[in-house]
């Protein structure tokens, strides 16, 4: 083996850091440090949805109405659309684990498609609310008894779904330097824990939306 | 290679199983959508979470690997739970203590 200092990236990346005792153990590190980041991203998203629990409990009856302006279509087409991001990011991560360079390549590209398809859903979607008078804030308009809990309603609803979004936005970018390393052919069955890695961040961000998707959508529809 | 480096790259789940799962996150999502359409009373939410739940699981049981993960890697989803329960828990005090259906 070569003096590190001469190494590319690509071959300084496959050998074992002196700290750790063998490939196995660099490895579990990293996944274990991955695991680590998303319990703590589990308790910021908690402070959220702590958040958003009060004020139904509080107020249920603006909950239940300001939900109904929510679009359940558009709502359910996006959790189909990030389930299956989720499929092709696994096969993503298959593709590496098996060195199959081409499934990598499909499903990360696959992947990538489908997460802006749910971003320009959730466009279209915020620039209805704006459209409709329902941005918390001077121009806010709610018609019944419950506006002003309603507005409550919609200032939830934009943190959780714009914190939700801006995760998407990072995973999009993991997701495009993941494409360019897989094309040249960096991933195989002995080295491939950044694709295993934005693979269990991309599965968290789509787990929160699994819960935002009824919380927020799907308050009082009988 | 190796046969080390074999061992390290860990357990490979094959396509079959990611899409019978993604199938079965599917079949929840229709199933949310049309509990909600159901008038099940204060039973709504619970019933729209306990469906969460188990799609949440899924995800984390087979997508993120943690069926082939080592025993810490095992514990760190019920570690988050348990510090998610403290917050959601704590913060709700009042609520919990007013008593159920919530007024």
């Amino acid at each position: 083996m070569a003096d590190a200092s001469t190494m590319s990236t690509y071959d300084r990346r496959r050998v074992v850091a002196h700290q750790f005792a063998d490939a196995q153990q660099q490895r579990e590190a990293a996944t274990l440090g991955m695991w680590f980041f998303l319990v703590q991203e589990v308790l910021f998203f908690g402070g959220l949805f702590a958040t958003y629990a009060v004020y139904r409990f509080r107020f249920p009856e603006a909950w239940a109405e300001a939900s109904k302006e929510l679009d359940v279509m558009l709502g359910a087409v996006n959790t189909a659309v990030l389930i299956g991001s989720s499929l092709t990011m696994a096969m993503a991560v298959h593709g590496a684990q098996t060195g199959n360079r081409r499934e990598q390549v499909i499903s990360l590209v696959l992947t990538f498609l489908l997460g802006t398809t749910f971003l320009v859903i959730k466009g279209f979607e915020y620039h209805h609310k704006w459209v409709e008078h329902l941005i918390p804030g001077p121009g806010f308009q709610f018609h019944g008894p419950e506006a002003p809990h309603a507005r409550i309603f919609f200032a939830v609803y934009f943190a959780m779904t714009g914190m939700h979004a801006f995760h998407m936005v990072i995973g999009l970018g993991l997701l495009v330097w993941l494409i360019k390393n897989a094309a040249q052919g960096m991933y195989d069955a002995s080295y491939n824990i950044p694709v295993e890695n934005v693979g269990l961040y991309w599965h968290f961000v789509d787990i929160v939306w699994i819960f935002l998707f009824p919380l927020l959508y799907l308050v009082s529809r009988h | 290679m190796s046969t080390h480096d074999d061992h390290a790259a860990g357990h490979i789940a094959s396509p079959k199983l990611y899409f019978a799962i993604f199938g079965a996150l599917m079949v929840g999502t229709a199933i949310t959508v049309a509990a909600a359409f159901h008038d099940f009373g204060t039973l709504g939410l619970p019933i729209a979470m306990a469906i969460a739940v188990v799609k949440a699981s899924l995800v984390v049981w087979f997508f993120m690997h943690v069926k082939y993960g080592f025993p810490l890697v095992k514990a760190m989803m019920p570690m988050a739970i348990a510090f998610l329960i403290v917050l959601l828990g704590f913060t709700l005090m009042d609520y919990v203590g007013r008593g159920f259906p919530l007024q």
